[in-house]
């Protein structure tokens, strides 16, 4: 089967800074890639890349076999930002409806797409509320439901579980499970640890280098640890020594 | 289909954002309002002139509707210091034939006055003065030719009427190409307000709004849909186009109904004027916002972007201005606005007179809808 995503030798960056190095990726349908690291590791740069809104640097990028950046891709990417990015006088419904339209939505599937998304998330019965009497948590739930609208083969998700309580964290995760079940990629940004623990594979980023890369076992089996926190900081030791030799 | 749900969309937030709405609507209408009263009680300017030692016959001259005069009698208290003490706009002494005016000066116009009124009483009483002595000279030249016709025993006839005392009587019809007599100074400023009240709002309402949507990252959320760059813009364009187009209808409308002020060219024309002032203050809105990070930002470029505009839109005359200044002028998208607009209200002009004005406006939406494309590119590259 073709690969969803492929990132090959990417280098990116603004200006002068270079913000990735050499990050190869491959993701193939049906499975769920956590990207972690801590803020200011080019997690959201990386995303940015793949969504083509910048143009990569070096190396090259391709999403259901075309090369990014391109425009009418975007029409098959589910896309969650890291900022809640609604219109707060708005109704839930109305965010719901704009942002459908935007993504290219036929006006008859609107109302069954609008019911299945906000089912979802269970906000269904906040839909005709104003997003400003929304909670942080509604709000990201909101956000979900607009990248779940357009059917998307990719959803990208950047933090997408920031603010939501546990028992809804965990809805979520079983819908992205049945999500990819069903043959959609998923590729999620966090620094949660058990939300990458829940993730196919993991790929670590540290200063803009892609430290580890591997499914949850693997990493723990990697560097004799219990969990993947415990791999994340041993990873990112290595890093520091690896410099420091330099 | 997207432009169109874009229009939706800044209609619907809009509607929920009454202050906004109320701003579009109601502050246009106070300020011109305001405008109307202020320029129309323009005739009852005073000024208090204190006199000390002066002639009566002077200062019964010098009394109009403009000056009130104080009489003084006290001798040694200093002008300055009256004028310190009742806030008088001037003080005239007399000594003997030599008269002093001190002037507070702290109000030109009232300066003005006071110059004027005691010039023009003192050409009053030289004519009054000129009169008696020709009347003297013609009570003599009548006596003169009373003797000379008898001396000739001819009987003169009334050509002999002195010269003197003939005043031609002139009678003066003033006609107006445009407007009327009793125009004031609001009927200048109103072509060249209804223009800025526009391009004010839209600049600043426009600018705001796509900076909020950067801020809050809506614009990026926007961005990773497959839109068109050109269709954001688009929407923006038609939504705030059409607010503009009620705006201004709103104060037309107020200005034929309750200002009665006669609009004498075509109104589609101040439609089209207004909506051309709109998508370029719209575009530069856009433009200037994405320099900015904070709404507070946006505000601070008015004195730069906005308040220069008024200068040059015909408030001054602007072929009175120094040469440097009219250049400075021909770069301002007002001056061409209210150009047009003054052409069409107050002289009826037709579209080919506005055609040139017109065309110029439409360059400036050209270039800064330019830019605006190529400042999207910052935020995503296709």
């Amino acid at each position: 089967m073709d690969n969803t995503i492929q990132v090959s030798d990417l280098t990116q960056g603004y200006g002068r800074t270079t913000v990735l190095r050499d990050i190869n990726l491959t993701l193939t349908p049906g499975t769920i890639l956590a990207l972690i690291g801590p803020s200011g590791a080019g997690k959201t740069t990386l995303v940015a890349t793949i969504m083509g809104m910048l143009k990569p640097r070096q190396g090259t990028v391709t999403v259901l076999n075309t090369a990014v950046p391109n425009r009418p891709l975007l029409a098959r990417i589910g896309y969650m930002a890291q900022t809640d990015a609604l219109y707060d006088s708005l109704t839930g419904a109305e965010n719901l409806q704009f942002f459908g339209t935007m993504q290219g939505l036929r006006r008859a599937a609107m109302p069954e797409r609008i019911k299945y998304a906000a089912g979802v998330v269970n906000l269904q019965p906040d839909l005709k509320k104003p997003v400003q009497d929304y909670s942080g948590g509604m709000k990201r739930r909101l956000s979900l439901a607009i990248a779940l609208l357009a059917d998307p083969a990719v959803l990208i998700l950047d933090e997408p579980t920031v603010g939501i309580d546990p028992e809804l964290r965990q809805q979520i995760w079983h819908e992205l499970h049945a999500l990819a079940a069903s043959g959609k990629t998923i590729l999620l940004t966090t620094h949660v640890m058990e939300d990458a623990e829940q993730a196919d594979t993991i790929m670590m980023i540290r200063n803009g280098e892609a430290i580890a890369q591997g499914t949850p076992a693997q990493l723990t089996a990697q560097y004799h640890v219990a969990t993947v926190e415990a791999a994340f900081l041993q990873a990112g030791r290595d890093q520091d020594a690896h410099r420091r030799n330099d | 289909m997207r432009i169109g749900a874009m229009i939706k969309r800044i209609m619907l937030e809009l509607s929920r954002d009454k202050r906004t709405l109320g701003l579009l609507f109601i502050a246009p209408l106070f300020i011109l309002t305001l405008m109307y009263f202020l320029f129309q009680s323009n005739t009852t300017q005073q000024a208090t002139l204190a006199v000390r030692g002066v002639d009566s016959t002077l200062v019964q001259a010098i009394d109009n509707k403009h000056i009130q005069i104080r009489k003084v009698t006290d001798t040694t208290v200093s002008a300055r210091r009256l004028i310190r003490q009742h806030d008088y706009a001037g003080v005239l002494t007399q000594s003997g034939s030599k008269l002093t005016l001190t002037l507070q000066n702290s109000d030109q116009t009232q300066s003005a006055l006071i110059k004027q009124s005691l010039q023009a009483a003192q050409i009053q009483l030289k004519m009054k003065a000129a009169g008696t002595t020709i009347k003297t000279q013609a009570a003599a030249l009548q006596k003169l030719a009373r003797a000379l016709a008898a001396a000739t025993r001819r009987v003169p006839t009334a050509s002999a009427a002195p010269a003197g005392s003939h005043t031609a009587a002139y009678s003066l019809t003033t006609h107006y190409l445009y407007g009327s007599g009793d125009a004031t100074f609001f009927q200048t400023l109103l072509p060249i307000m209804i223009g800025f009240v526009v391009f004010f709002f839209v600049f600043l309402i426009s600018g705001i709004a796509l900076l909020r949507e950067r801020t809050t990252g809506t614009l990026n959320r926007l961005l990773a849909t497959p839109v068109r760059r050109g269709e954001i813009i688009a929407g923006y364009l038609c939504g705030y186009g059409l607010l503009a187009l009620v705006q201004t209808i709103l104060v037309v409308l107020f200005t034929l109904y309750v200002f009665n002020i006669q609009i004498l060219g075509n109104l589609a024309l101040v439609l089209l004027i207004n909506i051309l002032l709109a998508i370029i203050a719209l575009t530069l809105g856009l433009l200037i916002s994405t320099f900015t990070s904070s709404e507070f930002q946006m505000v601070q470029f008015i004195p730069i972007v906005v308040i220069p505009q008024i200068f040059f839109s015909g408030l001054i005359p602007v072929n009175q201005m120094a040469g440097w200044l009219q250049a400075i002028a021909h770069v301002m998208p007002l001056y061409y606005g209210a150009d047009a607009m003054s052409a069409v209200i107050e002289k009826g002009a037709a579209f080919s007179a506005i055609a040139g004005d017109v065309g110029i406006l439409l360059l400036f939406f050209a270039v800064f809808l330019g830019l605006n494309l190529l400042a999207m590119r910052r935020y995503r590259q296709v």
